[in-house]
């Protein structure tokens, strides 16, 4: 390849910053210390299948995944309004959708505490109303919310942007040759939009599987996502081999997944690896 | 006389305050080939949405075979279309695009794999159903889309320039194999171009547009040999048009000389349009004619040259000629009566 120098600065950054702690993740993860010498074990590893990290990690993917399925049910048709023609003021509507995003991400979930507090502002409304309390704070509803309020806009853009641009005559010609509303759904714009829908799941579903921030603030701090646990292990245990161990599976099951979209996704769009 | 298969009643369509058309009204005959010809702009491709359904008029009726089908939406509709960019599904491949509207209809497996092999030998792409659109060429995609209309055997077949993004030659090979497939399979052909020479070769009938209204319906031979105005003169072939009085019957007086002409029934001392086409001026001797000129320009076009005259009052005469006059030449210009074309003044234009 001509001109290659160019490409060196990247190829070193990416060496320093991600290449080197690869290695050492990988390092701590497969040894423990032992008498005060680092000794290559597998421990780590076989104390992650332990039913208790396992019903964590099986947790974390479960969450993820009605986050992503609730995401992508209240996603789909918002894009759909947005990439809608008919409407007037569409810059205006994509905007509201993007300003939450210009804010505090920890701002936005601490606004939500605010608001599912046994003494929040629903509670408050609903005792005005004279109905019962409800216990909204700290529960899979409150973490999943949390979940879905964030990372929404990541669902709907990628969705909206290739829905925007499916070629309104591709539209007419089903329609043309026969094909009611929704047949032309179910049979041309669905199937050209999937590239969008499988970047969207994809970059919905690896931040709501690796969060710890949102499961902590309204999950409680006895929450255990398995983000929380290699949190917990680096920051307060200071085991990093086992965090290091839980950080490589991990990995691997984001790995495993995007192998799952990429096979749905041929346009090589999404943030696939494959 | 064949029977009307679709009738445009008064038909209007408004965009945001600008009229695209102006109260059409037109009938269609069974199994013609009928051409919507004009300029950008004129309401041609508006007219072809509303038949097709993709667009409601503001006001007005579209009959087809004796229904009112103005609110029908487009899948109800007896017509298929053939798109000007070809519309063809980029995620199916040759066989599915075909295929299409016979699924739809849930059609046996067997005659849909009949149906679009025979289509397929119709336009010359046997062999192609596995082939994926994108690695088709223009006019091989051009007669996919064709063919994926085809295959449902409309009673209407709407085509909105489908031949404008293909080279010339393949065009010329395409106006033909369209034209013989519309002789060969009995259906209305409607189709929309700005070529007036794509429309002359095809069509049965043409309707000459302009701003949203109808300036001419007629058989390729009326439209050129006898246009109603300037505008039509204009538009199809090259004419010359200039300003001319009508002293009496037969007897019209332009750039500064009277001539003989066959028009009558226009009003003494009338102001018309003559019009005369280029091809139709005769290049002699300077002393044999009251018109003179001088030539200006000569281009040569392959069958013919194309030469600007210029004459004494300044305006510029195109003469097609198989022979050339050398630039700067006095030269006198010849017309027969028969050629002169008297045309009342439009005033709307």
């Amino acid at each position: 390849m001509k001109k290659g120098w160019i490409s060196y600065p990247y190829i070193l950054w990416m060496i320093i910053f991600t290449i080197v702690p690869l290695l050492l993740v990988m390092y701590y993860g497969f040894t423990k210390t032992e008498n005060g010498t680092m000794v290559l074990t597998p421990d780590n590893f076989i104390r992650v299948m332990e039913p208790t990290y396992l019903k964590v990690l099986w947790r974390s993917v479960l969450l993820a995944l009605v986050s992503t399925v609730v995401c992508f049910i209240i996603g789909y048709p918002v894009a759909m309004i947005l990439a809608g023609r008919d409407i007037s003021r569409k810059s205006t509507l994509v905007l509201l959708f993007v300003i939450p995003m210009w804010m505090n991400f920890l701002l936005r979930t601490y606004a939500w505490m605010t608001l599912l507090d046994r003494k929040g502002l629903i509670n408050t409304l609903l005792g005005a109303l004279g109905l019962p309390q409800l216990n909204l704070l700290y529960t899979d509803f409150a973490v999943i919310l949390g979940m879905v309020y964030n990372f929404l806009p990541f669902m709907v853009l990628p969705i909206y942007s290739v829905l925007r641009k499916i070629d309104r005559s591709l539209i007419e010609a089903a329609e043309d040759l026969g094909s009611d509303t929704v047949t032309v759904f179910r049979k041309v714009i669905f199937p050209l939009s999937l590239p969008g829908v499988v970047s969207g799941i994809t970059m919905v579903f690896m931040p709501a599987v690796t969060t710890f921030i949102i499961s902590k603030l309204l999950g409680g701090s006895q929450y255990m996502l398995i983000g929380n646990l290699i949190e917990d292990q680096f920051m307060r245990v200071y085991d990093w081999n086992f965090g290091s161990a839980v950080s490589i599976i991990m990995m691997l099951l984001i790995l495993l997944s995007m192998g799952v979209m990429a096979r749905y996704d041929k346009e090589g769009t999404g943030g696939g690896l494959f | 006389m064949s029977k009307h298969i679709i009738e445009l009643v008064d038909l209007v369509k408004d965009y945001d305050g600008t009229e695209a058309l102006k109260g059409i009204n037109l009938y269609i005959r069974q199994n013609e080939f009928i051409t919507f010809l004009g300029p950008s702009g004129c309401g041609k491709t508006t007219t072809l949405r509303l038949i097709g359904g993709f667009e409601k008029p503001t006001s007005g009726k579209i009959i087809f075979e004796g229904v009112d089908i103005t609110d029908m939406p487009p899948y109800k509709r007896k017509v298929n279309t053939v798109f000007q960019k070809y519309a063809l599904f980029p995620h199916m491949n040759v066989f599915e695009n075909i295929a299409f509207g016979l699924r739809i209809k849930k059609t046996d497996k067997k005659v849909i794999s009949e149906k679009v092999s025979r289509m397929l030998k119709l336009v010359n792409l046997e062999g192609f159903e596995k082939r994926s659109v994108d690695s088709l060429s223009g006019g091989q995609q051009q007669r996919v889309a064709i063919a994926r209309a085809l295959v449902n055997e409309p009673e209407v077949l709407l085509l909105d320039e489908p031949l404008g993004a293909l080279d010339l030659k393949l065009r010329k090979e395409m106006q033909l194999e369209l034209k013989r497939m519309q002789q060969q399979l009995g259906i209305t052909f409607i189709y929309v171009t700005h070529d007036q020479e794509e429309a002359l070769t095809m069509s049965d009938t043409i309707v000459v547009m302009q701003n949203g209204t109808i300036q001419q319906i007629g058989t390729p031979e009326d439209i050129y040999n006898e246009p109603k105005n300037a505008f039509v003169a204009d538009f199809i072939g090259e004419s010359n048009i200039i300003d001319g009085v009508m002293l009496r019957d037969y007897r019209v007086r332009f750039a500064g000389h009277e001539f003989d002409c066959v028009d009558k029934g226009f009003g003494i001392n009338e102001d018309v349009d003559v019009v005369i086409r280029p091809e139709d001026i005769r290049l002699v001797p300077r002393d044999e004619s009251p018109l003179q000129g001088t030539v200006k320009s000569v281009i040569f076009k392959g069958v013919h040259y194309e030469m600007q005259v210029d004459d004494h009052n300044g305006y510029g005469w195109i003469v097609h000629s198989t022979s050339m006059e050398p630039e700067n030449t006095d030269v006198g210009l010849q017309i027969s009566p028969q050629d002169i074309q008297i045309m009342k003044k439009v005033s709307a234009i």
